[in-house]
Order: structure tokens, then C-alpha cells, then sequence
């Protein structure tokens, strides 16, 4: 009895993860294709199982793109072949034509070559199939002997791969971090419809104050950060601004919010006095989008970082139990001594701050200020909040729950972008999605509150 | 007991077939048997009183006749029929009509829109309005209570949306009617006029089931009594041969001795003065002293400024003018958030609406004002949150499985403890309760009660709002009566009988001094 109930609550708070990850199964069942490693490791590998199975007396031409990476490749190949006492003939890095020169002049030569050691995409080249390989064999005896040699493939998942996973995590951060002051705005049963103008408002401030203000091109990298505290810092503003009308006038959150959502952008838009995009020419702009810690874009640590703080405010400390306990009775929380007003503030500042630091990111991503950034993100926002269990009512919501749900959404969108879905299906099929997950929510809630007496 | 029944000596063969009869009904929702082996009879032109306490299963065994719940086992027959009550609209068209406690008006139509809800022909079909107007009429002039049809319900009081509501019974034919606590949002007047109508019904022939905690009222209707505790069936009695001590030994399993308890302290300094505080018409130049180790009853009508007047003392709503002083010290209240700095706190009248955050748990309810006496750097540690609130479980005999607890699901008893711990651990000097004991079963009023006279023996400042005037003479040391916003005379408790209060609340007698 007792083991079911924590069996059901578990449920109740984490199983939006189990969808998460069912839904990271389906994907990658979906996208499991043949995988064809070009890296050193790779080339390591197939060095040593060439002399382990043939021995090390052979004759071995190195074979790759004429590519940096191709070449760190073919440079492994050449050392480890080596290392194992196989003798190297020549490393040719080019095309299928210089291949074909290389191979005539060794045949002229009349220079043995056993193997040629190679990647997947190079042995494919024509000059590389069976018949050109018997002609050359049949003008060549050096060459009649001519193997080819590749890492073996494997069937992997493309979408499970560091690249695509990291890649996921990079492009939806800004509407993940959206989604934290979403979360805090939600709770208190309010909601926040100008994210998405506020992110555009703050790219554009951030742009047009370096060109004006900070030294245009030649902007120190502490301008730039100085520009995007502005930016944030009229975010925040425009968010105690809409806190103040909800709280001091009672106007409906949705109402206060649509208007500032169309303030913000046609502000946007006039800052950039009509342009499509506004010029960044200081040279650090595109720092925090492309730096990374430990080999992690440093956007995805930021949201991170925010995520675990947000989780500690909400949870542990006084101010996440009022944000709570506003959403679940404002009454009875303000004659509990909970400084509501304040408490509503606050919520709405940090959730224009959060559209701010969107807006920065965005700002630093592209090296322009563009007016129309975020169109349409405070749908996808409010979705990932919503997708995260929170309840529009108020009073109930987790951060962790949130952040799960940007990711479903975020897996979605890359899972129908790689089973190669058009734009519009997909927006048929995400929010049909979406959908399935609130109602599946619901579903689970009443399994777990069975009608009481 | 009652004194206009036309069922007086109908036992034996006298008696007419009932109306309603449910036979060994039982139902368990999971982890509680709610009802086991119920049993319940009504004859036609009776009032059958429903009693006890919060939990025993009146609730359950109401909604099972009205389809909301499906019984386990059991029958239930009308008119000798069985029949099988499945659903809401099932037992509508039995001529089951239940009064439920949360009345089921929509606050935008009018009364006789409410009225005939839901009895359209089809969706399309024409509604005749003029012929809907006569038959609410009517239907008001067999309820003895003129309402005008074409008033909005949201403007109607709430005896008369009550009336709205026994009329939608009676235009669905309903013989069976159920009122589940039709009185406790009532003031005294309107509940005489609810008499009344219930009378009116009796005497119709209808069988009406009455379920209530104020003993008064069941000893003033009742024909005949049927206790449930925890779900069991203790029986059905005459109401005559039942004495108020028997029934409240029935429903509690136990015997009280008496209502209230016993108690005399000695009365110390003047902690709390108000002087003329006004705000707008509800509360006019109202002045009064509380000392330390006194309990001041506040009694009037509702509507007399009672609750208005302790808004004002706790910063809920801002007073014209006036001045508050606390143990001598003027007070600059703005928000309850500053009157519960000074120690002045609020246990109101609708715990459910204002006093708790339903949805919470009940250690988060009442670490809710008492946060920085669990943060430390910052943040909340929840270990002496819990080793604070355990306390308090136990000092105040909680009775919840911990303090994660949903408050929701408690008894209204046990959630007026958990707001009085939270107050209790704030220190208040002056604690106000508004309708302390409103929908709380008998067991758990007299522990409110105790706990009470256990705090002003303490030396603090107790001021009881009650309507229920045995409570105000049973409690308070003084009673404070108003009247239609101003103070109309302040009582030593002393031989003072409820005709002396009534006087007074009801403005035909002029103010006493103090």
C-alpha cells in the first residue's frame, strides 16, 4: 500500500521524464543508420588490426580528403602503422584524380602497394571499386595485389550522438531559461505573454547602446558586457512595470501582458528604425555565444547553472514558499504575512530579466540586434512549462519539471527535423504533441486522486 | 422535541409506506470505509435529522442518494420501488432534491433561469418565460419567501439563493428533499424563515432529511433522529425521547459533561485598546479594551461590522481613523504582515477560503509566517520546520499522518489547529478567532475551547467572534455586542441570558456602557 503510493507520487512528480525518455527512444530507434568513423581513435584501431591480422610486412598507402580533420586522421594512420613496423609507402591527401596520378606513378614505378588504408567516404571513390582496381592491376603487377582497408561501420542512432544532444541543448537555452521565470510566473496563476518582444527589445538594446554609447567597433569586451546588463536591466524594468499594473490596478496578467508584449516589439523595431537587423561591429559580441567550459557551450552551463539555482530558490528558501503559497491562495497568503505585492513584482522582474538574458544570447549568437527575434517564443515557452507539469491554475509546479519539458520540446522538434518532416507538418505534429503530454498529465493525476469522500 | 408534527403517533400500523429506504448501503473509497451496513427510513411529512461528526459518513451516504457515489452493497428503494441511482440526474428524476452545502447557482442568471435549468425540452427549444415566471412565483409563494424571479443570484442573499435552490428542488417534483447544513451560513433571523419554509414542506407531505451541527436547530424540527460515527449506523430514535447530552453522547461515543468547559482566571492589565475606529459603514467609532487573560466575546448579527472591525485591528483593510494600541504602545498597522509583526493575529472565519492554502501542505501552511524562524543562510531548513511543527502535532493534538500532510484533506477541526500553531510559534500576544468553531464537529469544539481558555490563562488577549450564542456565553469573560456597525453595549458575563445579547444585536435596546 505504502510502496504503491510513493510508486504514484514519483509518478505524478518525474513522469514527464519517463516521457522524455521514451520519447529519446523513439527517436533514436527511428534515426538508426550506419555510422562511418573518421576519427584518430578510429584510425588507431584499424593501424593496429591491419598488422595484428595480415602482419606487419606490407606495403600501405594512407588515403584521405585533403580536410584538417582528414588529415589529423590519415596523420594516426601514418603513425600507428608505422609504430607496428608496416612500412608507409606515401600519404595522399586530395581527391579521386590525385589519387589515380599517385597510384599510375607507384605502378610505374613499380612500387608494391598491399593495402590502401582509408575512411569509409574515400573508399568509395571510383578509382577505388573492384573494376578500376583490376584494370590497374592488370597494367600494374606492383598493384595486383591492391586491398582496401577501413574502419569497420556500426549501425548507431544519429540522433544519439554528442553532436545532435549537445547541439539540442544549445539551440533551445534561451527559451529554457524563458521558461524558468515563465515557471515562477505560472505558480502564482499569472501569466507572461511578452517573453518573446522583451528577448527582441534586449537583442536591439544591446545593439543599438554599443553603437551609440560603447565605442560601436571598437567596443571593449567590457562594454559588451556593459551593453547587455542594459539590455537586461530594461527587461527587468518592463517586468516590475507589468508586476506593478497586476498588482496595484488588478488588471487580468493576460491583458497586461499582451499589451507590454506589443509595446516591446514595436519598440524593437523603431530602436532598429526599421532594419531587419542591427549591426554589431564590436569584436568580442560573439564571445559568450561560442565559448565553452570544458568542451560544453557555455550557453548550455549558463542554463544550467540557472536551472540548479532556481531549483534551490523554489524549494528552499522563503521566497519560493510565497511564490507558492501566492499562487495557491493570494488571500490566504497575504493574511498569512506574505508581502504579496512584492512577492508578484519580483516574479514578473525576474521573468523579464530571464527574457533579457534570452534577448543577450540571441544578440551574441547572431552579432546583430535583431527586432524580430523570439517571434512566437512565449508559446513555446509557456508549452514547456505547461509540458512540465505546472499547473495554470497556480500553486503547483516544479523547476526540474520545466526543464524536462523545454527538453521534450526541444526532442521533438530535432526528431521530426531529422525523420526530415516538412515545417508545416511539424508544427501540426508538435502541437498535437503537446496536447498528448498535458492530457497525459491530467490522466495521471486523476490515477493518483482517486474521487475522495 | 418538535413541536408541529403531523407524525406525532404514527408508529406501528399507523405508520404510511416511506418514502425513502436504504438498506444496509455500504461504501469504501480506498484505505476508508466510509459508510458499512447504513441504514436509513423516511416517511413522507417528516424531518429526519442527520447527525455526526465531521467524517461519520453523512456526506457519503447523501451523495450516494443523489448518484454522485455508487454504493458497494446495499439498496435503496422509493415509494416501495427499488431503484438504481447511478447518476445525478437518476436521482433528480426519483424526486430526490439535495440542498448541497456549496449551493450550485450561476452567479449570472437569474433565479428563475436557475431554476429551470437544465429542464429544457432540448437545447433548441423556445422557453416560455412568462409561464417559467408564474410557475417561480408560485413555487416561491408554496416556499412562504417572496424573491423576485428576474433578480440576478448574485445579488440575492444567501438565505434567498437557498430558497432559489429548495425551489429548483420542488420544480423537479423532488418528494425527498436534503438540506446538508442549510443554516451555517444563515444569520439568526433567517434562520427562524428557514423554520419556517421547512415546516411549510412538512406539512406538504414531503420527507425532508436535515443534517446540522447546532443541536438548537434539530431540537426545534426534528422528528425523529438518526446518528452516524465513523461510519456506522448507531440507530434511528424519536427525536422526543433523546435529550441533548444523549445525542451528543451518540455521535461522539462518549459523554460530555458538558458543552463547555469550566474555567475561571484571573484578569490582568488592559493589553489591547482600540478607540474609534471607523471605516466607510461597517464599522462606526467602535472602542473597546481587551486584558491580558480575558476572552472577549464579540456577538451581533451577521452584517453588524464584527468581522470588519477585527479586519481593521489584524491590517487587512485600512481604517479611516481610529487608533489601536498594544500593551500602551500605539500601533502603525498597514498589512497583516505588519500585524503579525506586533503580534496581533487573525484566525478567520473562512478557514477554507483565507485561512489556508488548500493545496499545501500543512507544515507549508504553517511555516508560512514563520519562515525566518527556519532559514539560516538563507535557506529553509526543513528539519527544524518539522521538529517546530511535531511539536505542535503533539501539543495540539493534530490529527494528520505528518506535516505532508495535504491540507485539504483534514478535518475542519484539525485545520483550525494547524492554523493556531502557526500562530502560536509566531508568539502572538493577541489572538482573534472569527467563528472559531463553524463547521466543526462536537468532539473537536470543545478542544478549540480549551485550547482557548489554555492561551488567555497564558496572560494573552482573546477576542471570539461567534454567532452561535451559547458559545459566546459559554466562553467569554465580556461580551461585545454590535450592531449594524457600531458598538450597541459591552456585558460582564455574569447571569447575562441569551435575551440580553439578542436585545442588543438586534438594536431594541439601547447601548450599555461598559
Amino acid at each position: 500500500m505504502k510502496k504503491q503510493k510513493y510508486i504514484r507520487v514519483f509518478l505524478v512528480d518525474y513522469g514527464m521524464v519517463f516521457v522524455l525518455m521514451a520519447l529519446c527512444i523513439l527517436i533514436s530507434v527511428l534515426t538508426i543508420s550506419d555510422m562511418h568513423p573518421e576519427d584518430p581513435a578510429a584510425a588507431r584501431s584499424l593501424a593496429r588490426s591491419l598488422v595484428k591480422e595480415v602482419g606487419s610486412d606490407i606495403n600501405v598507402l594512407v588515403v584521405a580528403r585533403k580536410t584538417s580533420a582528414d588529415e589529423a586522421y590519415a596523420t594516426a594512420l601514418q603513425d600507428e602503422l608505422e609504430a607496428g613496423g608496416a612500412h608507409v609507402v606515401a600519404v595522399e591527401l586530395g581527391t579521386p584524380a590525385t589519387l589515380r596520378t599517385r597510384l599510375e606513378v607507384l605502378g610505374q614505378q613499380d612500387e608494391r602497394v598491399d593495402f590502401v588504408a582509408t575512411h569509409d567516404f574515400s573508399s568509395k571513390w571510383r578509382v577505388l571499386s573492384s573494376e578500376s582496381r583490376q584494370e590497374m592491376a592488370s597494367l600494374y603487377p606492383a598493384l595486383s595485389k591492391l586491398k582496401i582497408a577501413k574502419p569497420p561501420s556500426y549501425r548507431w542512432p544519429t540522433f544519439l550522438t554528442a553532436n545532435n544532444l549537445i547541439g539540442i541543448l544549445n539551440q533551445n537555452a534561451p527559451i529554457a531559461i524563458m521558461a524558468i521565470g515563465m515557471t515562477l510566473v505560472i505558480i502564482t496563476a499569472g501569466i507572461d505573454l511578452s517573453v518573446g518582444s522583451l528577448m527582441a527589445l534586449a537583442a536591439v538594446v544591446t545593439a543599438k547602446s554599443l553603437e551609440s554609447y560603447l565605442g560601436g567597433e571598437d567596443a571593449s569586451g567590457l562594454s559588451v558586457v556593459f551593453a547587455f546588463l542594459i539590455a537586461m536591466g530594461v527587461c527587468a524594468l518592463a517586468g516590475v512595470f507589468a508586476g506593478v499594473i497586476v498588482t496595484a490596478f488588478k488588471v487580468p496578467p493576460f491583458v497586461v501582458t499582451l499589451g507590454l508584449m506589443m509595446v516591446a516589439r514595436g519598440m524593437s523595431y523603431i530602436l532598429a528604425g526599421g532594419a531587419d537587423a542591427v549591426k554589431i561591429e564590436a569584436e568580442s559580441i560573439g564571445t559568450l555565444y561560442s565559448s565553452s567550459v570544458l568542451g560544453i557551450p557555455s550557453q548550455i552551463v549558463l542554463m544550467v547553472v540557472l536551472f540548479i539555482v532556481a531549483h534551490i530558490v523554489m524549494n528552499h528558501t522563503a521566497f519560493g514558499r510565497y511564490v507558492y503559497a501566492v499562487g495557491g491562495n493570494e488571500t490566504a497568503a497575504r493574511l498569512s504575512g506574505v508581502p504579496v505585492v512584492a512577492v508578484l513584482i519580483a516574479v514578473y522582474a525576474i521573468c523579464g530579466l530571464a527574457a533579457g538574458l534570452a534577448g543577450v544570447l540571441d544578440a551574441s549568437h547572431f552579432g546583430t540586434g535583431r527586432p524580430k527575434a523570439g517571434e512566437f517564443y512565449e508559446l513555446q515557452v509557456i508549452a514547456a512549462v505547461v509540458v512540465g507539469g505546472t499547473s495554470l491554475m497556480g500553486g503547483e509546479g516544479k523547476i526540474f519539471g520545466t526543464f524536462i519539458g523545454a527538453l521534450i520540446l526541444g526532442v521533438i522538434q530535432n526528431g521530426l527535423n531529422m525523420a526530415g518532416v516538412d515545417s508545416y507538418s511539424q508544427m501540426v505534429i508538435y502541437g498535437a504533441l503537446i496536447l498528448v503530454a498535458v492530457l497525459i498529465d491530467q490522466l495521471k493525476k486523476k490515477v493518483v486522486k482517486p474521487a475522495s469522500s | 422535541m418538535a413541536e408541529d408534527s403531523s407524525l406525532d403517533n404514527l408508529d406501528g400500523p399507523n405508520r404510511p409506506q416511506p418514502l425513502l429506504e436504504m438498506s444496509n448501503v455500504s461504501k469504501s473509497f480506498p484505505g476508508v470505509r466510509a459508510l458499512a451496513d447504513v441504514s436509513l427510513t423516511l416517511y413522507p411529512g417528516e424531518v429526519l435529522a442527520l447527525l455526526g461528526e465531521n467524517g461519520a459518513g453523512k456526506s457519503t451516504l447523501i451523495k450516494t442518494l443523489g448518484g454522485v457515489h455508487t454504493p458497494d452493497a446495499g439498496t435503496i428503494s422509493i415509494e416501495g420501488q427499488p431503484i438504481q441511482i447511478d447518476s445525478p440526474t437518476a436521482s433528480q428524476q426519483a424526486g430526490v432534491g439535495i440542498i448541497y452545502q456549496e449551493f450550485n447557482l450561476i452567479p449570472g442568471l437569474t433565479a428563475r433561469e436557475n431554476i429551470f435549468l437544465g429542464q429544457e425540452a432540448s437545447a433548441f427549444s423556445w422557453i416560455g418565460k412568462r409561464q417559467e415566471h408564474e410557475q417561480a412565483e408560485e413555487l416561491f409563494s408554496r416556499i412562504g419567501v417572496p424573491v423576485n424571479p428576474d433578480a440576478l443570484c448574485r445579488y440575492l442573499t444567501v438565505a434567498q439563493q437557498q430558497v432559489v435552490e429548495i425551489a429548483k428542488a420542488l420544480a423537479l417534483k423532488a418528494r425527498i428533499v436534503v438540506m446538508d447544513e442549510p443554516s451555517a451560513a444563515l444569520t439568526p433571523r433567517e434562520v427562524e424563515g428557514l423554520y419556517q419554509i421547512v415546516d411549510e414542506l412538512r406539512r406538504q407531505g414531503i420527507g425532508i432529511i436535515y443534517i446540522s451541527h447546532r443541536l438548537d436547530e434539530i431540537d426545534r424540527l426534528a422528528d425523529r433522529i438518526m446518528v452516524l460515527r465513523d461510519g456506522q449506523d448507531i440507530g434511528t430514535r424519536d427525536a422526543k425521547s433523546l435529550t441533548r447530552d444523549k445525542v451528543i453522547e451518540l455521535m461522539v461515543g462518549r459523554s460530555l459533561d458538558n458543552e463547555f468547559p469550566d474555567e475561571t482566571r484571573p484578569v490582568g492589565e488592559v493589553r489591547l485598546e482600540v478607540t474609534n475606529l471607523s471605516r466607510g459603514k461597517a464599522v462606526q467609532d467602535v472602542s473597546f479594551k481587551v486584558h491580558g487573560g480575558e476572552i472577549l466575546g464579540v456577538a451581533g448579527l451577521v452584517g453588524a461590522g464584527r468581522t470588519e472591525t477585527v479586519r481593521l485591528l489584524f491590517g487587512a483593510d485600512r481604517p479611516d481613523s481610529g487608533a489601536v494600541f498594544l500593551d500602551g504602545e500605539q500601533l502603525q498597522i498597514r498589512t497583516p504582515r505588519q500585524a503579525i509583526a506586533k503580534g496581533i493575529c487573525l484566525l478567520t472565519e473562512d478557514r477554507k477560503g483565507q485561512g489556508l492554502i488548500l493545496g499545501q501542505t500543512v507544515q507549508e501552511n504553517f511555516g508560512l509566517p514563520n519562515l525566518r524562524d527556519f532559514v539560516s543562510g538563507g535557506l529553509i531548513r526543513k528539519s527544524t520546520e518539522t521538529a517546530a511543527f511535531d511539536r505542535y502535532i503533539e501539543q495540539l493534538q493534530i490529527k494528520v499522518t505528518g506535516g505532508g500532510q495535504v491540507a485539504e484533506t483534514l478535518s475542519g477541526g484539525n485545520q483550525q489547529k494547524v492554523v493556531l500553531a502557526k500562530w502560536l510559534q509566531r508568539n502572538a500576544e493577541v489572538i482573534i478567532f472569527d467563528e472559531p468553531t463553524r463547521g466543526i464537529d462536537v468532539g473537536a469544539k470543545y478542544e478549540i475551547y480549551l485550547l482557548m481558555n489554555e492561551l488567555a490563562r497564558q496572560g494573552k488577549a482573546i477576542i471570539m467572534i461567534s454567532s452561535e450564542l451559547p458559545e459566546v456565553l459559554g466562553m467569554s469573560d465580556r461580551i461585545l455586542v454590535m450592531h449594524e456597525g457600531k458598538v450597541a453595549g459591552c456585558l460582564v458575563n455574569d447571569e447575562v441570558s441569551q435575551e440580553d445579547v439578542m436585545k442588543l444585536a438586534t438594536g431594541t435596546k439601547d447601548a450599555v456602557s461598559v
